[in-house]
């Protein structure tokens, strides 16, 4: 059984622990040689919010009936996950080398029964909002009372699904989810704007009858403040859209698609731990 | 050594040809053209590209509109996403009506590698080769896939999928080499067994034939890469041929080359027996392509023990 450190007491510590998770994503991807940068690094603020503050969760009990889910639909940043995981005691630190390997915990893309903490497979992108539907819903017809909070990517609501489900949650009254929709403007290949425009995402979110709400996803206390206050919507399901920077926090990795799937090699990575240290006021040797 | 290329890039390439040589063709991507390396076309002939954007149900719709207007379309992305995530469009408006459209499935099998189980296309074959029309084709090589490539579009008139790898294969054919739909090549001739295969287990299979040489157990060895319409008469031969026929696939002996061949060899009846390689009905994971050749068996080596074991040597 792993202990579970407490959770974060105020906006600075938070900080603290984002930078330690983004140290820790970036190492993992490092040692498998591959995975998606990116992705994770804009995702690191939100996650550590929702893990380190917001959501009732237990990490001793993985599988406790009433904890909060998180799905995590844009399923190939997984590192930012599992880096969560591991910081929150899910999971042990021996995993952070193993991300991509045989018989590991750490699957390429999320595995719900291969590893702990972990609440929806995905990999395909556009189908994990529609699985946080049935969660929400199964909340309602079993009279628990969790929250769903499910992250989508802004290049995966391309993805026709994802309307589908956007359609279907204010219909079916779904007050107890809330989607983070990362929005960072970079897909696989190219910013959005060059391969398929997706905007104006709020104005599209509010007229299929959500609760919208638009943040800057890497500070903190409105990070905070937009996923609390998102609690109490009633009766819409909300939707926080995230404004971030893909990549961010390591200087040559932010808004370049290449980072979107490509690893960083030791001189890089080196530099990259440095530059998120920096910032947060940490020393490299202390993030382990 | 021989050169090793990945499937993938060489129809990256011949695309870029099949383009050049017909203005009827258009090639559609859903925001993997760097992967799949339909690249190389959008940057040359770039109005006849179209970025569908992470869309694939879109694009593969499209993609019969276009070719039920006059286009030749080739549409491509990650082989589970041209596969499963579109399905239905696949069924009802490409193969239903017959239309010209070419799917290109990049990235198939195990040899998709540390994306794990949700990226490795393990039933794409199967699912392909139950619809009525389509033609499902599994080049070995580089040779085979640029042969393949333009004849998509050039000797075939209706849905083709193109199963491609990202797994380096040595370039098993010469210039020599030409493609006839339906028809299997030989690599070799055998009396005790005769290995079947698909894509890059081909060279796999052919090496396991020489380890097989080395023990005294004689081994043909079939390029089956036009899994639909299936060489049947092919496989008779090597009913004829040897006491024993393994399948061998990057994929589940479900459904695939090995439930095709197990089709034709239980209608012909006989007494050769049948031993199918592959995934067996179990999804993929995370690991280095290698790796998961060599769990499943698809070594050269793994080919071999299973031979020998099947034979009791
Ligand atoms: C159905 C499907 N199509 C394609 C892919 C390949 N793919 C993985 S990530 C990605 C881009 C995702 O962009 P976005 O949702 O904006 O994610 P982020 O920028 O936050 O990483 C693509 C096309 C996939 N995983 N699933």
């Amino acid at each position: 059984m792993h202990t579970s450190p407490p959770v974060a007491a105020d906006i600075r510590e938070l900080e603290t622990i984002a930078a330690q998770i983004r140290c820790d994503l970036v190492r993992m991807i490092h040692i498998a040689r591959m995975g998606h940068p990116g992705g994770s690094l804009s995702a690191a603020d939100l996650v550590t919010a929702l893990y380190f503050q917001v959501m009732r969760i237990d990490p001793a009990r993985p599988d406790w009936p009433e904890r909060d889910r998180f799905i995590l639909s844009k399923g190939h940043a997984c590192p930012v996950w599992y880096a969560a995981l591991i910081r929150r005691g899910y999971l042990g630190r021996e995993c952070l080398d193993t991300l991509r390997c045989l018989d590991s915990l750490l699957q390429g893309h999320p595995d719900m029964v291969k590893t702990p903490g972990v609440e929806m497979t995905a990999g395909s992108l556009g189908h994990g909002l529609s699985a946080g539907l049935g969660m929400a819903l199964a909340a309602r017809v079993r009279g628990l009372n969790y929250r769903v909070w499910v992250m989508i990517g802004d290049g995966e609501t391309q993805e026709g699904s994802i309307w589908e489900a956007a359609m279907a949650a204010p219909n079916l009254r779904l007050d107890n989810l809330t989607v983070i929709l990362d929005r960072n403007r970079i897909q696989n290949d190219d910013l959005i704007d060059n391969i398929m425009p997706i905007e104006p995402l709020a104005a599209k979110w509010k007229s299929f009858g959500w609760h919208v709400m638009e943040i800057d996803g890497h500070e903190m206390a409105q990070v905070v403040d937009a996923l609390e206050a998102s609690r109490e919507a009633e009766p819409q399901p909300v939707i926080i859209i995230a404004n971030t920077v893909k990549g961010k926090g390591v200087s040559f990795m932010e808004d370049n698609p290449f980072w979107h799937g490509n690893a960083p090699d030791a001189d890089q990575t080196a530099q990259a731990l440095q530059e998120i240290c920096a910032a947060a006021g940490l020393e490299v040797a202390d993030v382990d | 050594m021989r050169t090793r290329r990945e499937t993938r890039h060489v129809y990256g390439e011949a695309l870029l040809r099949a383009g050049e040589s017909n203005p009827q063709i258009a090639v559609l991507d859903a925001d993997l053209y760097k992967s799949t390396r339909s690249d190389l076309f959008r940057e040359r002939f770039g109005e006849r590209f179209i970025d569908m954007g992470i869309s694939e149900m879109d694009m593969v719709s499209t993609a019969a509109g276009l070719a039920a207007s006059g286009m030749i379309p080739y549409a491509n992305s990650f082989a589970m996403f041209i596969t499963a995530h579109c399905y239905d469009q696949i069924r009802i408006q490409i193969c239903y009506p017959n239309l010209h459209v070419i799917l290109a499935g990049s990235s198939a099998g195990l040899t998709q590698g540390p994306d794990g189980a949700s990226h490795q296309a393990l039933e794409d074959i199967a699912l392909m080769r139950a619809l009525p029309n389509m033609r499902v084709l599994v080049p070995a090589d580089g040779v085979e896939t640029e042969a393949m490539t333009l004849a998509a579009a050039q000797e075939i008139d209706g849905p083709v999928y193109l199963r491609l790898g990202r797994y380096p294969v040595p370039d098993l054919f010469d210039s020599s080499y030409r493609f006839a739909l339906g028809r299997a090549s030989w690599l070799g001739q055998g009396s005790d067994v005769t290995l079947i295969a698909c894509g890059h287990t081909v060279s796999a299979a052919r090496d396991a034939a020489e380890l097989l040489a080395n023990r005294d157990i004689s081994a043909g060895v079939v390029n089956m890469s036009s899994i639909k319409p299936l060489d049947e008469d092919a496989v008779r031969a090597a009913m004829q041929a040897t006491p024993l026929i393994v399948t061998v696939e990057e994929h589940s002996i479900l459904g695939g080359l090995g439930g095709a061949v197990a089709e034709v060899m239980a209608e012909t009846g006989g007494n050769a027996r049948l031993l199918r390689l592959g995934t067996r009905d179990r999804f993929g994971e995370s690991a280095t392509a290698d790796e998961l050749l060599e769990k499943h068996g698809l070594t050269p080596r793994g080919i071999t023990d299973s031979v020998v074991q099947a034979l009791g040597r």
